[in-house]
Parts: C-alpha cells; sequence; structure tokens
C-alpha cells in the first residue's frame, strides 16, 4: 500500500513537473541522500518547499551520513547531509569544493527501563560514562543510589542497548563520552560504530527502533535515542548532569543553551562535545548539509539556495515541534551569508 | 541395394510416426530447458565469482585471522568473523533441533490418518501460511512477545541450573534462544511441508502390508512408514537449515548482535547475515572487502552443510534399501 501511494505520488510529481515545464522556464529535480537523524524535518521541508516553489522538486533518501557522503563523492547527488559533517581528506575530493551548511541540530538521550517507571532518574557524567563502558553493572551501584537519594533503585544488572549498525547518532554520543572520560578515550574511542565490551550486557539493536524496542521490553535496560525519537516513541529518559554541574532534562531550551555556548566558525563545523552553560544539555550536535561551491547548473545552485533559505526560515519553525533544536539567530545569519558560496 | 526403411502409414490410424512439427516442438523445448539449466549454472558461478573478486583483497590483507579472530572494531582495522559462525551454526542447530521435532511430528499427524482428509488439509495449510509472514514481523513479534513470554522461565533456569553452561546467564532480551525459537517456527513450514510430502508420497500398500503382518498402528507409522520417508524427512530438515542459517532481518532483531562466544542460550550472540546486513549499508572500502570475505564463508558453511546432509540423505537411502 505503502509503495503504491508512494508510485503514486512520483507519478503525481512528474506529470506536475512536466506541466510546469510549460509554465516556468525549466523544471529542476535536486536530488540529496545522506543522514537518518534529520530525515523527518528533512522530508517535511523538502514536501512544503518543492509545494510552494513552481518546478523544483527536491527528493531525499534516507540511507546513513557515510553513505550519504560517498554519494556526494561519487557524483550521484546534487546535496548530502550528514551528522559528522565531513572529514578533510573527503573534503579534498571534491574538486567544485565543498560547503557545509548546519540545518538543524539535536539531542541524544538515554532512555531507560526501570519497574515503578520513575520520571527524574538523574545520571551523574562518570556514571554514565562508566555504564557504557561496562563498568557500572548494577542499577543499585552506591553511585547511583548516590545521586539519586530519593529513589528506590532495584538490584537489576543493567542491560546496555547500543545501536548494531553504523550511525551517526552514535558518533555523536561517543564523540561526548570520549569528551568527558579519558579511559572511555582510550579504550574505545569514538566513531560510527565503535568496538562496545563484550559481555552479555550489552546488546546491539539495529536503528533506533530497534534500540527503542528493546529498551521497552528489558527491565533494567538503558540506551541511546534521539532526542525526537523519544519523545515520539514516549520512552522514558534521564537527567544528565552537564559540564557546569547540573542535572538537565533534554529538551528544545537545554538544546538551545548549549547551541548558543558555542560560537560558529568561519567554516561552519561546530562540534559540542561537552557544551559550557549552566542550563545546557550535554549531548547536543548539530547536523549538516554538504552542498558543491559550483555546479553545473545554475538552475540547480539557485534551487538549492533557495531550499536553504526555506530550512533557516520556515524550517526553523517546525523544529521544536519534532523533537530538533531551532538554529540561535546568529548561526542563520551565517549559514545565509555562506549559502552565496553554492553557485 | 538396400531399401530406405519406411513407415507404413495408416491414416486411419491413431498412432502417426511424429510430424515435423512435434520434432520441431520437441527440439525447441529441449533447448530451452538446457538454457535454462546452463542459466542457473552461470547464475550461480556468476554470484560465488563475483563475491570473490570483491573479498580477494580483504583475504589477501587479513588472511585467516578474519576467521579466528573475534573482534569487530572498524576503527583499528581489525575484523573477526568468529563469533558470527559460531552463533549462525549454534542458532541454526538449535532451530533445527526444534522445528525438526515438531515439523516431523506434526507431518506424521496430519497423514497417518489421526484426521479426516478435510481437517488435515486445513492445518496444513495454516501452518503453510506461517511461510508467508515477513521475516521483519517475526523480529517484532519476536522482541514483543516472545521475549517477554520466556523470561520468566529462563530466569527460573538461570537462578536454579545457573551451574549448567547453557543456562549461565541472565536473559537481557534478544539473545540467543528467542532468536533460535523465532527462527525455528519460521522454519516449520519448510520441514512440515516436504516432510508431510515425503510421507504421503509412501505407497498405501506398504502400509497395508504392515497391518496385514499385524502391527499396531505406531509400529506401522514408526517402522514402516517413516523409515521408508526418511530421505525426502531428511531431504526437509537440510532445506530447513539452508533457511535457518540465511535467515537476516529477524535474527538482527534478536540475536543482540554481540560479539562473543559462548554456550549459554540466554546470551546475546551474532550471525553472519545479520553482521552482513547491519554493517553494508554504511561500511567504507575496507570493511567492504571483509563483508564481502564474510559473505563468501557464509556461502561456504550453506554448501558444507548442503554435501553433508546429502551425504547423509544418501548412507539412510542405502541403509533403507539394503
Amino acid at each position: 500500500m505503502k509503495s503504491f501511494m508512494k508510485t503514486a505520488a512520483l507519478a503525481a510529481t512528474l506529470s506536475l513537473c512536466a506541466n510546469s515545464t510549460v509554465f516556468a522556464e525549466e523544471s529542476v529535480r535536486l536530488t540529496g541522500s545522506g543522514a537518518s537523524f534529520p530525515a523527518p524535518i528533512y522530508l517535511t521541508w523538502f514536501k512544503d518547499f518543492s509545494k510552494q516553489t513552481a518546478g523544483v522538486t527536491v527528493d531525499y533518501q534516507s540511507k546513513g551520513s557515510g553513505a550519504g557522503v560517498q554519494d556526494f563523492l561519487n557524483n550521484t547527488v546534487d546535496f548530502a547531509a550528514s551528522d559528522s559533517a565531513m572529514k578533510e581528506e573527503d573534503m579534498a575530493k571534491v574538486a567544485e569544493g565543498v560547503q557545509l551548511l548546519p540545518m538543524t541540530a539535536g539531542e541524544i538521550v538515554l532512555a531507560f527501563n526501570l519497574p515503578g517507571a520513575p520520571k527524574e532518574l538523574k545520571l551523574p557524567r562518570d556514571v554514565y560514562s562508566n555504564i557504557f563502558l561496562g563498568k557500572i553493572t548494577q542499577w543499585n551501584d552506591a553511585a547511583l543510589v548516590a545521586a539519586n537519594p530519593d529513589m528506590q533503585l532495584p538490584d537489576l544488572p543493567i542491560t546496555v542497548v547500543v545501536r548494531a549498525d553504523s550511525s551517526g547518532t552514535t558518533a555523536v554520543f561517543t564523540k561526548h563520552l570520549a569528551a568527558i572520560n579519558p579511559e572511555f578515550n582510550s579504550t574505545l574511542g569514538e566513531g560510527n560504530t565503535v568496538n562496545w565490551p563484550a559481555t552479555d550486557k550489552f546488546i546491539k539493536s539495529p536503528k533506533n527502533d530497534g534500540v527503542t524496542a528493546t529498551v521497552r521490553q528489558t527491565p533494567g535496560a538503558i540506551g541511546y535515542i534521539e532526542y525526537g525519537f523519544a519523545k515520539l516513541a514516549k520512552v522514558d529518559f534521564a537527567q544528565l548532569q552537564n559540564k557546569a554541574g547540573n542535572y538537565v532534562v533534554p529538551n528544545a531550551e537545554s538544546g538551545a543553551e548549549a547551541l548558543a555556548a558555542v560560537k560558529m566558525p568561519e567554516n561552519l563545523v561546530a562540534w559540542l562535545p561537552d557544551p559550557d552553560g549552566a542550563k545546557s544539555y550535554p549531548i547536543t550536535s548539530y547536523t549538516w548539509m554538504i552542498f558543491r561551491k559550483h555546479n553545473e547548473s545554475p538552475a540547480k545552485a539557485k534551487a538549492m539556495r533557495e531550499m536553504v533559505e526555506y530550512g533557516l526560515t520556515e524550517g526553523q519553525k517546525i523544529a521544536d515541534s519534532m523533537g530538533y533544536i531551532p538554529l540561535p539567530q546568529v548561526v542563520i545569519d551565517q549559514v545565509r551569508k555562506a549559502s552565496a558560496n553554492i553557485q | 541395394m538396400n531399401k530406405p526403411f519406411v513407415v507404413p502409414v495408416n491414416p486411419d490410424s491413431a498412432c502417426q510416426p511424429p510430424s515435423t512439427r512435434d520434432f520441431l516442438l520437441d527440439r525447441i523445448f529441449r533447448g530451452l530447458a538446457r538454457v535454462g539449466v546452463i542459466l542457473i549454472l552461470a547464475l550461480v558461478f556468476a554470484l560465488v565469482f563475483e563475491v570473490g573478486r570483491k573479498a580477494l583483497p580483504g583475504m589477501e590483507k587479513h588472511g585467516l585471522d578474519v576467521i579466528t579472530g573475534s573482534v569487530w572494531d572498524v576503527n583499528q582495522n581489525q575484523y573477526g568473523i568468529l563469533p558470527a559462525i559460531w552463533g549462525t551454526l549454534y542458532s541454526a542447530l538449535i532451530a533445527l533441533l526444534i522445528a525438526g521435532f515438531f515439523g516431523v511430528s506434526m507431518a506424521i499427524f496430519l497423514t497417518q490418518d489421526f484426521l479426516p482428509a478435510r481437517v488435515a488439509a486445513v492445518f496444513r495449510t495454516i501452518v503453510e501460511l506461517l511461510a508467508a509472514i515477513p521475516s521483519v514481523v517475526y523480529g517484532l513479534w519476536g522482541i514483543y512477545v516472545v521475549i517477554p513470554t520466556i523470561r520468566p522461565l529462563t530466569d527460573w533456569f538461570h537462578t536454579e541450573l545457573g551451574w549448567i553452561p547453557f543456562f549461565g546467564t541472565s536473559l537481557s532480551g534478544p539473545g540467543l534462544l528467542p532468536a533460535s525459537l523465532v527462527l525455528a517456527i519460521m522454519i516449520l513450514p519448510t520441514i512440515a511441508a516436504v516432510s508431510q510430502d515425503a510421507l504421503s508420497a509412501v505407497p498405501m500398500k506398504t502400509k497395508q502390508a504392515a497391518y496385514g503382518m499385524g502391527t499396531t498402528h505406531w509400529e506401522a507409522i514408526l517402522k514402516v512408514m517413516v523409515p521408508s520417508a526418511l530421505t525426502g524427512i531428511f531431504g526437509s530438515l537440510v532445506l530447513g537449515l539452508g533457511r535457518a542459517l540465511g535467515e537476516t532481518m529477524a535474527l538482527a532483531m534478536l540475536v543482540g548482535n554481540a560479539n562473543q562466544i559462548s554456550l549459554s542460550l540466554f546470551a546475546p550472540a551474532n550471525t553472519l547475515a545479520a553482521l552482513l546486513a547491519l554493517n553494508f549499508p554504511e561500511a567504507g572500502p575496507n570493511e567492504i572487502e571483509v563483508l564481502m570475505y564474510a559473505a563468501l564463508i557464509l556461502m561456504l558453511i550453506t554448501l558444507v552443510v548442503n554435501v553433508i546432509g546429502s551425504l547423509i540423505m544418501a548412507y539412510a537411502q542405502r541403509g533403507a534399501k539394503g
């Protein structure tokens, strides 16, 4: 049924394209691929943008940050999207020049499953990093009890649920853990996949849905998922201790605080492995769209600039409701200026 | 001088020598069948060749370390699939034991006059419907139904009988046992259907003769019918095992994907098919070589299992005849 509707939609867009050629000078079809984390908001943007702009359609395939960059390098897409920006060596391979633009931002939450569904679970920095190192293995560990004196923590083993597939979410999460815990940095490091401890209490599940389902079905489980996803799936998530030492609930405000704490550099690639600020949520990250500076077709370049502009104006308005963090105004201005480089 | 052989043709007879048309049709059909066979063989070879070609750099770089290693760390360029090989064989074997027992029992029950023929047909259709359920649905069903259902049982086994290595760890959720259980249900229709065909193919007279010798119902089934159908039943088990080895999506969701070798039924494990499915989409060039290598090994395992199955079958056949 779904594929039928897709086909129907495709047919409709195709015929729309055909029609608009008659009226507009030419029809432009942009294709992009990449990160799955911002895919829900991007798809909404592209749908509305295509509807508003005659003669322009945008197709986006959510296949993962790494795959998106790969497609971009192979010249099979007009733009890519990535949670982990782009490696220097990959950028050097693009003769036309690369322009990275942060388009939205997100948070990663620690979802858990405890009997009685306590709402106010607080996790200190050393505790949650050590849980993911496999060093804290019981819910009634002294460090956990000390941080949650009012809570009756059960005598349950902690089952850690991590991503089985290669993922930008894992990259952002491990970047943070590596920044706050030197041992994590030296043993596991950071990356789209890392070599998690091989014990029977570390379970790998595919995608955000898989991690969410496993956490839900396993008493004593904890796992990292995207905030938007956790909000949608209505799972319980923990308050995390930030750099300033405060426990912070993940939401749009605490995410915006974190973004505001970091100054965006010239190349528009800012990392927040451990943001400052009293109210900042500790695991917050930008996500980027990747464009070529020199495009063969001026019409395509123009359409892409318009698409970015749409994302920066209308697009930011729906960010909060979809579980993303709107960009700070300063960053919006910077991105708008840089988008002129797409020619 | 020899006269050429002439077929006497009687135009009124129904017996006619093959006409040119019959002759041509026969030729064309034979040709088509031959092309079909060659195409299938070519496809298999092309597949093995293509996977092998892409796996070659990985094999040269890592050699046997991939097969003997047990760490999969892309960042350190370390690739070991021993836990995945272990998990593939272990989960398939358990699934085969469970599905084999139930599948063959079901086949006996449905073919040996325990039920009216019509009711048996309904049952058979229901079992075959299991084969039509998509793999992902099995995976979700495993997470939301199987795991919560078996959890109290596994907890009991772990606390009471934890000294037995098979129950050495508590069930965290996804793990070898839930994966094997779901796998067993997935291969059940294959085993049940093929075994049923094998049992129905035993001539009625064989059974009547057995009754004539004074056997009871069960003696006739276990000593005459099942041994006569043994080749087919073995065939069904080999088919089922083949499917179990290659099953991907449900296992990726249920097995826990942990790179460790454990005898415990409740521990998370990994399988080759799940490893391939989960790592391919975002694999870099280095990783792809190793994944192709792993794919080649999976094919090899399936081949070996099939050969062993055929050998057992041939042996059983000889035993049954001799």
